[in-house]
């Protein structure tokens, strides 16, 4: 019998269109268990949702099952997305494939792990500060964060709105990139999506015939940057084997140039007040009326309303206490302001450096997988862990995470940060470090 | 940890610690009743965070001139979920309404 990863928080099956032809027709596909599934429970890893059944399906999830891929289950995660490990779900823990008495990273630990463990041919998760590509770093697979704007969110259930989207996991770069080939693209309901095409300054755009034929291998002549900020204070054997890859690119025709990124320095700090103060104001929405847990309460509106966000688990209350004193009168101008002037400086710092570089390379996570428990009671050791995915968040910059090769036997990611809208060229970078 | 400034009026002072009392406080600001231990470890661990946060002090403040642009869309009506659809997830509802705690 095979190992059982709790990968899945529901098992069901949403059948995609028979008819459909195109490279997702018949495939399998896992859906973190924050994205709404008409029909099918969506928890969020909380318990506040446990009984939850959305009435209507997220935009990614039509656009699959309409390309003919059927979605298989609704997959493990931190609880509402917050969390680097998979661990503060509800649900319990999920393990990693690789390793099982190891976290598979988070928040879309779920969906790492199945597509990992063969469970799913590929996976949706949805990436705030790293949760799509920490998991694919640490569970051996890929991950997409697009641009923000380039795939649609309605139907995600929101967590930090201004920071997060919805990203392919897959065992490949070109299943990844098939796999964004039919998420991708505006919708009429969500009007923060972009039609790539539209956006001024961003040429790359989408490849004549899609991002998946950009997986083709070829960094001839690509300029990589090397930013020493992102590989200070990280893991020797994350370095040594993210340094092997880089060099590999190097033997391809690349061309790598040592860069600086000083803001980056500031990213996990301005990320986490950001964050936390978007979080606050979202998860209000748990009121126990309209959906969702409701505490059996004798008390007036705000006793129960008060009694009811007590099934929040601890690090979603931590969060939304961290986010409502951040925001709170005398503390706005000392975390918030600081923290989106800190996100403009990371924007302009990746500019400036788009200016002379096609993408930038790093070790998507600083550490090797964590033991299962290492983290949880530390979270402020748990929070540094996104020093390197927080930054493309905040400057809205698509970005993957590759397999770069194992370190004592656990997965090793390489994370390509690229220009906005420039998809294609962070996969054309991705498939070469898989082909080597 | 409360929600006024300092007395001097600045709230950069340098001691972010934090006591029980305040996460109470900004608990009962947010509406979420903690758990007994929730609170003790909450304001060791916020001490801990709120002085790593103390780092945003050496960010330089930066004119943000975001290019943003509204995007609108014609104000027409369309289907959207019937009332049975809106109403299946709520804990109670009376007359096709949800039903809602007394107000007070």
């Amino acid at each position: 019998m095979a190992t059982d990863y709790n990968a899945f928080i529901t098992e069901d099956t949403i059948e995609g269109d028979p008819d459909a032809s195109g490279p997702l027709a018949g495939a399998t596909v896992a859906v973190k268990d924050n994205i709404s599934t008409a029909g099918v429970r969506t928890t969020c890893g909380s318990e506040m949702l446990a009984d939850y059944v959305p009435p209507y399906s997220a935009t990614v999830v039509e656009r699959l099952t309409d390309a003919g891929a059927t979605v298989v289950g609704k997959t493990n995660m931190d609880e509402f997305g917050m969390g680097t490990t998979t661990e503060t779900s509800a649900f319990g823990p999920t393990r990693n494939p690789a390793d099982p008495e190891r976290v598979p990273g988070g928040s879309s630990g779920g969906s790492a792990a199945a597509v990992a463990a063969g469970e799913a041919d590929v996976a949706l998760g949805s990436d705030t500060g790293g949760s799509v590509r920490c998991p694919a770093a640490f569970c051996g697979v890929v991950g997409i964060k697009p641009t923000y704007g380039l795939v649609s969110r309605y139907g995600l259930v929101a967590y930090a709105n201004s920071l997060e989207q919805i990203g392919p996991i897959a065992g490949t770069v070109e299943r990844a990139a098939e796999t964004l080939d039919v998420i991708a693209g505006p919708d009429p309901n969500d009007g923060t999506t972009r039609d790539p095409r539209e956006v001024d300054g961003a040429d790359a755009g989408v490849p004549e015939s899609g991002y998946a034929a950009a997986a083709d291998g070829d960094v001839d002549g690509l300029t990589v940057g090397v930013p020493t900020e992102l590989f200070d204070g990280a893991d020797e054997r994350v370095v040594e084997t993210v340094e092997a890859a880089i060099a590999d690119l190097e033997v391809q025709g690349a061309e790598t140039t040592e860069i600086s990124l000083p803001s980056v320095e500031h990213a996990v700090q301005a990320y986490y007040v950001i964050a936390t103060g978007e979080a606050s104001s979202n998860l209000a929405r748990f009121d126990g009326v309209r959906y969702g847990h409701r505490a059996d309460s004798d008390g007036n509106w705000n006793e129960s309303f008060a009694e009811t966000r007590e099934a929040f688990g601890a690090e979603v209350k931590r969060r939304i206490l961290l986010g409502t004193y951040a925001l709170s009168a005398g503390y706005h101008d000392k975390y918030y302001r600081k923290a989106q002037d800190a996100r403009e400086w990371v924007r302009r710092d990746f500019e400036d450096a788009f200016a002379d570089v096609d993408v930038i390379a790093s070790p998507t996570m600083p550490v090797l997988p964590f033991e299962l428990g290492e983290s949880l009671d530390d979270p402020l050791r748990m929070y540094l862990a996104d020093a390197n995915t927080t930054p493309a968040n905040l400057a809205n910059l698509p970005a993957i995470s590759v397999p770069a090769g194992e370190a004592d036997g656990l997965p090793v990611g390489l994370q390509l940060v690229g220009p906005k809208f420039d998809e294609a060229t962070v996969i054309r970078a991705a498939s070469a470090v898989e082909d080597r | 940890m409360t929600d006024t400034p300092d007395s001097d009026g600045s709230a950069d002072g340098d001691d972010p610690a934090v006591d029980a009392a305040e996460v109470e406080h900004v608990a009962e600001l947010a509406r979420v009743r903690l758990e007994e231990g929730e609170t003790a470890a909450f304001a060791d661990q916020f001490a801990e965070i709120l002085e790593y946060f103390e780092a945003l002090d050496e960010v330089p403040d930066l004119d943000r001139e975001e290019d943003l642009v509204n995007v609108m869309r014609e104000d027409e009506i369309e289907e959207g979920l019937t009332r049975e659809e809106a109403l299946s997830n709520a804990a109670e509802t009376e007359d096709g309404f949800f039903k809602g705690p007394k107000v007070s």
